[in-house]
């Protein structure tokens, strides 16, 4: 999302970190680079000029002229500023008692709304509540059926009544309704309107004034232009918004639109969708976004995104297997937790200093897939030592697996890596696990996986005498 | 009501917005000065026009000014609207038609910009002319999007050719193209699922669908229909080159102008893709459809507001 933009930064602060020497001038010149790549974000015109103007201000006042590392003190306030123009955040949604708490969606026209309803309401539910959806885009042909889908996907009721034409009506016994099958949250899905349509801005209105939300979030698409602040504050004007809700972050928009629509509103982005499934909804973090617009990585939400995928237990368990030694099974288990996390390229977006160089670099998924069949076409004891896998083996292997002979060792290589790593790393704090970890993947991204992609051989190391061989093969008999 | 009025109608926020700034950064015969460029890059700036175009644009007002071109205020906005004209070439605005048999059109956006909406106003407008056209709900991805496009055909009275939700689109593509031959259709319009250009994968499927397309009726997709969200921001571009990557896109379908306060970003894309805009899509019913003109275009977007 934020990479282009990450990209101008570090090459403004390359330059500069190049002269050595900083002058006012080269503030301003720098400045000028952080201007046009945010225009380019589609950062609204008034909020980049307010934006460069306090980070010239903050950086004369910092001295950054006099300090020895003038970059990174000038990259610390940009980032402070970007972060303090994105927050406060609070992806807190306050619950009301008695219930039910009433949640209203609004927004133009395929910014995302209906979708973002199921997520809400997934993620609503996966917190303990009891949410219901109501269908009240009542202007789409279909609209009420897509909700429908949507919420029997993520096991939510919905309510709708077809035929009826007025959404005031419908939501006001959509509320009705889950006071009496006792749910505790009502979703109103609205029907997508221009900020300038005022008869249809007068409905929602009339539709906020029938129901008496408690929250009212707008979802916005990302990728919208100058537009954005328009859009924000029109309905800002004409509702009382709590929150913004940002869609379609998973795509390569430079995101100008959450900075602008908070600046614009002054309400916080609680949400932003980040994929076409219905999990795909994450709390707004201004620092780390911040962080990631500097090529700072994303380790938070890295370490969370792992946790959601690894119990407390299942880590204790493998803390010890990484202590004595892990086998390929293991490893293969590992790959497989790895996966449900995303895709390599996604995860290792979220690492320090590897998102620009994430781009040029072509990772394919399915190389996980030829890892795995090359450990079924294994024995159990060969899984479990690997190093008794010598010529004939790996032929067996590589036959059995479809793959070369070259690749079986590559496998091996990487593995026995990766083995040794864990064993040093499951002695290290939390803190230098994640550091040498950053390391390992930026080794991983330069090296491993891209020659393992070509086919082309991984040991480059000479061939074993026949001593060599027979010490080795002696040792492992032990 | 005439095709100038219905864009002006439907222009009319945008050429107020315009018309507006543009006189007001722009006060009557007044020599131009560098206040008076930094007022108009801005302007242009906030109309979606993008940093590189208006670093173009502006350029080419200060070197006429120099010339002595122009030399007054007043005459920077028909400079302007001189140069933006001429930006669009005599490119073939018109669909492209198959020599024999059914013209297919596959019509492809990122999710949201509207491409079933722009689906149902293209077969208006074809229908309208008497053709005989059949639809193709290839999106079987989202939820209900079959249902909405049965709903259009329904309204309209076309066929329509479709599988179940979850269905191969490529499947969908291959009957609709049977269907569309063997009951003589003129056109066959081809909806396909809203996907993010930054999804390789599903970039592959809808080169799949083009392939499915190309191999059943020889030379279709005839026209490749790239539909973008007027609102949008400078990302339009990369959506359009990456679009491009993976099918012929041929034309630019260019939705919801009626509710962007600017249309600005027309501009920053034709300066950058040399593909055409062939339609834009101005209110919400069937009927909102105009081909794109480019004189009235930016006619409509500098006169007076009226």
């Amino acid at each position: 999302m934020f990479e282009a933009l990450t990209e101008r930064f570090g090459d403004v602060f390359r330059r500069i970190r190049g002269r050595g020497r900083i002058t006012e001038e080269n503030v301003a010149e720098a400045l000028r680079e952080v201007r046009t790549a945010l225009l380019e974000a589609d950062v609204h015109v008034s909020v980049v000029k307010q934006f460069t103007d306090e980070v010239m201000k903050k950086a004369l006042g910092a001295e950054v002229i006099k300090t020895l590392h003038p970059d990174q003190v000038l990259i610390k306030i940009v980032h402070d500023e970007l972060v303090q123009l994105m927050g406060p955040v609070d992806p807190r949604i306050p619950y009301v008692t008695p219930g039910p708490t009433v949640i209203l969606m609004a927004g133009l026209q395929g910014s995302g709304k209906t979708t973002t309803c199921g997520k809400l309401a997934k993620l609503i539910m996966s917190r303990g509540k009891r949410p219901l959806m109501v269908a009240a885009d009542l202007k789409r042909p279909a609209a009420i059926d897509q909700l429908e889908v949507i919420g029997g996907q993520v096991g939510v009721p919905v309510y709708a009544e077809r035929g009826e034409q007025n959404p005031v009506k419908v939501c006001r016994n959509g509320v009705l309704h889950a006071r009496k099958t006792d749910r505790d949250v009502v979703i109103l899905d609205t029907a997508g309107r221009l900020a300038i349509d005022d008869e249809l801005m007068n409905e929602i209105h009339q539709v906020e004034q029938a129901t008496q939300p408690h929250q009212v979030f707008l979802v916005i698409d990302a990728m919208t232009g100058q537009d954005a602040v328009n859009t924000a504050k029109r309905f800002n004007e004409r509702l009382e918004l709590d929150g913004l809700i940002l869609t379609k972050f998973d795509s390569d928009t430079r995101g100008g639109a959450a900075l602008s629509a908070k600046m614009i509103t002054g309400k916080p982005i609680k949400f932003i969708g980040t994929g076409e499934k219905l999990e795909a909804l994450e709390e707004f973090h201004a620092d780390r976004m911040a962080g990631r617009i500097l090529g700072m990585g994303d380790v938070v939400t890295l370490v969370e995104k792992a946790q959601q995928q690894f119990d407390a237990k299942e880590a204790e368990k493998l803390q010890k297997k990484m202590a004595s030694g892990m086998t390929l099974d293991d490893f293969m288990a590992q790959m497989n937790k790895m996966k449900s996390m995303g895709s390599m390229k996604d995860i290792m977006k979220l690492i320090p200093g590897m998102s620009t160089q994430v781009d040029g670099l072509e990772v394919d998924d399915r190389e996980l897939d030829r890892f795995e069949a090359i450990i079924q076409s294994m024995t159990p004891k060969e899984r479990r030592n690997p190093e008794i896998i010598e010529a004939s083996r790996r032929r067996r292997i590589a036959k059995g697996s479809g793959t070369d002979p070259k690749d079986v060792s590559g496998l091996i290589k990487s593995f026995t890596q990766v083995r040794d790593m864990m064993k040093v790393m499951s002695n290290m704090s939390m803190m230098d696990r994640l550091r040498s970890a950053a390391q390992f993947a930026k080794m991983a991204a330069g090296g491993i996986m891209p020659r393992l992609k070509g086919g082309s051989t991984m040991s480059q190391k000479r061939r074993e005498t026949r001593k060599e061989k027979r010490q080795r093969r002696k040792k492992h008999r032990r | 009501m005439g095709l100038f009025d219905r864009f002006v109608k439907g222009l009319a926020k945008t050429r107020d917005k315009i018309a507006r700034s543009f006189r007001s950064v722009l006060p009557f015969g007044k020599k131009i000065d560098d206040a008076v460029i930094d007022q108009l890059e801005e302007t242009m700036l906030m109309d979606d026009m993008g940093p590189g175009t208006t670093t173009r644009l502006i350029a080419e007002v200060r070197t006429a000014y120099k010339s002595g071109e122009i030399s007054e205020t007043q005459e920077i906005i028909p400079f302007l609207k001189r140069r933006i004209v001429s930006y669009w070439p005599e490119s073939d605005r018109k669909l492209i038609m198959a020599p024999s048999g059914p013209t297919v059109i596959l019509v492809v956006g990122i999710n949201g910009s509207g491409k079933t909406t722009s689906v149902a106003k293209l077969c208006h407008y074809l229908h309208q002319q008497g053709k005989q056209v059949i639809l193709g709900a290839c999106d079987t991805f989202r939820a209900a999007a079959v249902a909405q496009l049965t709903e259009w055909s329904n309204r309209l009275g076309v066929q329509i050719v479709k599988h179940q939700q979850g269905a191969d689109p490529g499947a969908v593509a291959y009957d609709a193209c049977d269907a569309a031959v063997a009951r003589n259709a003129d056109y066959l319009i081809l909806d396909t699922a809203g996907r993010l250009h930054t999804q390789e994968h599903l970039m592959r499927e809808l080169n799949k669908i083009q392939r499915v397309v190309e191999k059943k009726i020889p030379g279709a997709p005839h026209e490749v229909l790239l539909v973008l969200d007027a609102t949008i921001g400078q990302n339009a571009v990369n959506q359009a080159k990456m679009f491009g990557q993976h099918v012929k896109v041929t034309g630019l379908f260019l939705a919801k102008l009626d509710g962007s306060a600017k249309g600005g970003i027309v501009i920053g894309i034709h300066d950058q893709i040399q593909v055409p805009v062939k339609f834009v899509g101005l209110g919400e019913t069937p009927a909102d459809i105009e081909p794109f003109d480019p004189e009235s275009f930016v006619e409509a977007l500098f006169s007076e507001a009226a």
